[in-house]
């Protein structure tokens, strides 16, 4: 009957890290003077749920943190403890350790016991605090305070050293008709108590009403259980722990030296435990509904990911954007990548679609049968048709993978709780458009910029209170997150009515590290664009938030890497504005086909800024660099495409027959020599690394109308390549 | 080694009966696994990857698949031919550490497939073939024509192909 529980354990992971957001989000709401006893619950049942999935499925360090947590919340929830800004503090450390212990659990690692060990402390020591200023209440047999009550629990194994000789226990076990009800199966909390000791149970079948009668969602049996072994009575009591109120439980010893009269025949029990297990089943098919989200596998995103632990000397010799992503970012990829949830509406608009598009293929294979000319209309009309349902089916596939951005949003306002204390700030978050869906994949990899973004604007842009005040704003700063769409993007930006930046202490800063040289005119964008470059920073020390100037050049190379941009704007003693443009989607891109010799490539259109015709006059040579071209004020080098790729050129391969595409990549500018441009198109991307590996210059694959497949430029990897 | 490892240190595979896709390449008789292989296509013309080694001929679009073609002659250093109307591709599955890669191999033309008990493999020699051993899984005599059995995987695996790229 032993059910290979770790095929659940994504399930549970995931509902852990809800769960835990949730209680998050509930401590961080929680106000002190005006206690909400409805955000207390819901934080309570973040934990209730956490600690009961954590012992089902055997985490018992997990399930033994949450209880200490949980018994702290129910206290308050009684209202038997006071709230404080304390113990709230250590709640929330409490959430940051049960997350690691359970990405830990995870990703299969060791969980750190010494952190786990003073959180424990912490929550002991809150706890101890009050359990010696207010007494604890009297005795109850209610079995709500056993699992609440620390003290009682203790209690009740002092009881049991003089038992624990005890050869068994007799445990007459009689939940009420509604246990199932609560989620409580019996046949798990039976396994469990096999695994204490030799188990026999005896079903009492006698109020169980024919089957025409009978509720599956009602528990009308009782038992009679028998557990032999020395175990102690808080370990049975454990296992019960999570029904007690809802059955009639009596638990007694059984003498050393039982009398085996009761002892039923084991295959007499065993059917009746069958008969229970097939009523539990039918009680869990109703509570499905409920849960409105489907887990769906993505093998695709897995794969990808399974590329990103690779040994750099596996990786090829260029660097690779996603082998550069510190251990942390991938940790945290590993961590959410393996599937997604995904909202029943969305997966029924796609079952709905692909009924369409059988409907419609069926009708096209009838005009097809006994085709004649005057059936010419019928068939236009069906493709017409067609090309309508697949591309509404294109968009409901892609709607699978959307998810809202309030994922990324939501662990702000703990980052910027956390920061502006430490930093002495009165700092308010507000989040905008948080509902805005984005790609899952953009999801993952936009986490880690935006945090170091809030950082620097919390850190660097808003001024402490008192300069705030002598500047005539209000005291407390406002740093808006903002998503919105716009054409086809997604844009996110990050708002700060701080002091914003100084473009003459960005150069004079440039200029002292060496990154430009004095006599440079900058526009104010340029100057902006100078907090890019590695090895700048700004702060004049460096704090532990931020400062140490290695941020904002990897938070670029990282949005460029998602197909995006970054765009700063600024007023001095007003504020700063980031601004990031993201792809929709990482699975299609705009491109631009785009003609060299025989062979056609495709142009993400992000990166092109124009395209030109040039004369053989115009290109300046530059010895062993190569050649450039001057657009206006700047020289661009230009890449010749059928050189760099050894791809025969055709007669169209001259300067002035050609067209220079000038593209952007990475803040770097190049011309790209093409014999002509073809179109534009959406391109599905394809991973060439999937079956091949990395090329250079070449950041994917696509497949074009007439089946063949075209290359995808990689802008800056061109440029990196030209270089060599 | 890899032979010697294969057939002779796995004693259930001892009379087992493995089945060898046999192709033809520059006269001589070569053999894959068949449950490495996917399908057998006609050769049709490939997208050129750039700065790759010469023997990757390109990608194909295998239903929606990106997936390279490797010819074997070339990969071998064999004599090359036009490919024509007999030319086909093989599209394998080559497993490289826990992942799958599905990649094709240009063949003059396909033969047939036999039943080999792996008994009757022998180890390849260390000289006289034309190809390197490391990739063989050793050699089978049928109708006294000799027939190399090709390990795929390490044929095919891509840092081999990236090493030889270095090389080159």
């Amino acid at each position: 009957m032993s059910i290979d529980m770790s095929q659940f354990h994504q399930v549970f992971f995931e509902e852990c890290f809800e769960g835990l957001e949730a209680m998050e989000a509930g401590l961080l709401n929680l106000n002190i003077d005006d206690i909400d006893p409805e955000v207390i619950n819901t934080i309570f049942r973040g934990a209730h749920s956490i600690k009961g999935g954590s012992g089902t499925f055997g985490f018992n360090n997990v399930a033994d943190f949450t209880h200490i947590m949980e018994t702290l919340l129910d206290e308050m929830r009684d209202g038997r403890r006071q709230v404080t800004q304390i113990a709230i503090n250590i709640l929330l450390g409490s959430v940051d350790c049960l997350r690691e212990m359970i990405s830990s659990i995870q990703n299969e690692e060791e969980v750190d016991e010494s952190r786990v060990a003073q959180h424990t402390a912490d929550l002991d020591n809150e706890l101890n605090g009050v359990a010696e200023s207010t007494p604890p209440p009297s005795h109850k047999v209610s079995a709500e305070t056993i699992i609440t009550e620390p003290s009682e629990v203790i209690s009740d194994s002092s009881e049991t050293s003089d038992t624990n000789e005890e050869s068994g226990w007799k445990i007459a076990f009689c939940p009420y008709l509604d246990l199932l009800k609560t989620g409580n199966d019996p046949v798990r909390m039976f396994r469990e108590l096999s695994e204490l000791g030799e188990l026999t149970s005896l079903a009492n079948i006698q109020d169980v009403p024919s089957l025409f009668e009978m509720d599956p969602e009602e528990c009308n049996i009782s038992w009679d259980l028998k557990v032999m072994g020395d175990i102690p009575l808080d370990e049975i009591e454990e296992i019960f722990n999570w029904v007690e109120g809802d059955c009639e439980l009596d638990i007694q010893p059984i003498a050393p030296k039982p009398v085996k009269k009761i002892a039923p025949p084991v295959s007499q029990a065993e059917p009746e435990l069958d008969t229970e297990e097939t009523i539990a089943t039918q009680a869990k098919e109703p509570q499905q509904p409920t849960q409105p989200e489907i887990i769906v596998e993505q093998a695709e995103v897995s794969k990808d990911i399974e590329a990103i632990p690779k040994p750099p000397t596996t990786a090829p010799k260029e660097p690779n954007k996603k082998v550069q992503l510190d251990s942390d970012q991938s940790k945290l990829i590993v961590q959410v990548a393996s599937s997604i949830r995904v909202d029943t509406s969305k997966i029924d608009a796609l079952i709905n679609m692909v009924g369409e598009v059988v409907i419609t293929q069926s009708m096209l294979g009838l005009v097809g049968e006994n085709f004649t000319m005057d059936k010419v209309d019928q068939l236009k009309k069906g493709l017409a048709q067609l090309e309508r349902h697949t591309r509404d089916l294109q968009q409901s596939v892609m709607n699978v993978r959307m998810l809202p951005i309030s994922f990324v949003f939501s662990r702000f306002p703990r980052l910027v709780h956390d920061i502006s204390s430490k930093l002495g700030k009165k700092i308010e978050l507000k989040l905008v458009g948080e509902n805005t869906e984005i790609d899952k994949s953009v999801v993952e990899l936009i986490n880690d910029p935006l945090v170091h973004l809030i950082r620097n604007s919390l850190d660097h842009g808003i001024e402490m209170p008192a300069n705030r005040i002598a500047a005539g704003k209000p005291e407390t700063g406002t740093i808006e997150l903002k998503a919105y769409h716009r054409g086809g993007h997604i844009v996110i930006e990050i708002i700060d009515d701080g002091h914003g930046m100084d473009k003459n202490k960005l150069i004079a800063k440039a200029v002292e590290k060496g990154l430009i040289d004095d006599s440079s005119v900058l526009t104010d964008k340029q100057a902006y664009e100078l907090i890019f470059l590695p090895g700048f920073s700004t702060a004049e020390k460096l704090t532990d938030i931020s400062g140490r100037g290695v941020g904002m050049d990897v938070v670029r190379r990282n949005i460029e890497a998602l197909g995006g941009n970054i765009e700063i704007s600024s007023e001095l003693g007003h504020g700063t504005t980031i601004a990031i443009h993201l792809p929709l989607t990482l699975a299609i891109l705009d491109g631009q086909s785009v003609a060299v010799g025989d062979e056609t490539y495709i142009v993400p259109l992000v990166s092109i800024i124009e395209s030109i015709n040039i004369t053989e006059k115009m290109l300046n040579k530059v010895a062993g660099k190569g050649e450039t071209f001057r657009l206006r004020n700047q020289y661009i080098p230009i890449i010749r495409m059928h050189k760099i790729f050894n791809v025969q050129p055709s007669s169209k391969s001259k300067m002035g027959e050609g067209v220079i595409v000038v593209a952007e990549g990475q803040g770097v500018l190049c011309g790209l020599f093409v014999d002509d441009l073809l179109g534009q198109q959406q391109v599905v991307i394809k991973s060439l690394e999937a079956n091949y590996r990395r090329v250079d210059g070449v950041s994917g694959a696509t497949i074009l109308g007439d089946g063949s497949v075209a290359l995808i430029l990689d802008v800056p990897g061109l440029v990196r390549f030209s270089n060599r | 080694m890899t032979t010697d490892t294969q057939a002779n240190n796995n004693p259930i595979k001892q009379n087992q009966i493995e089945q060898f896709l046999t192709f033809q390449l520059a006269e001589e008789a070569y053999g894959v696994d068949i449950l490495k292989v996917q399908e057998i296509r006609g050769w049709e013309t490939v997208r050129v990857i750039p700065n790759t080694p010469s023997f990757i001929k390109g990608v194909l679009n295998l239903r929606g698949l990106v997936v390279p073609i490797v010819d074997l002659r070339e990969r071998f250093s064999l004599e090359k031919s036009q490919y024509n109307h007999k030319t086909v591709v093989i599209v394998l599955c080559v497993k490289h550490l826990d992942s799958t890669f599905v990649m094709g191999i240009v063949a003059d033309a396909v033969s047939d497939v036999l039943d080999i008990k792996v008994d009757d493999i022998k180890k390849a020699p260390n000289f006289g073939t034309k190809i390197d051993t490391r990739y063989m899984r050793g050699m089978y005599v049928h109708h006294k024509n000799m027939i190399m059995l090709l390990d795929v995987d390490r044929l095919l695996n891509p840092d081999e192909i990236e090493s030889i790229d270095n090389l080159e």
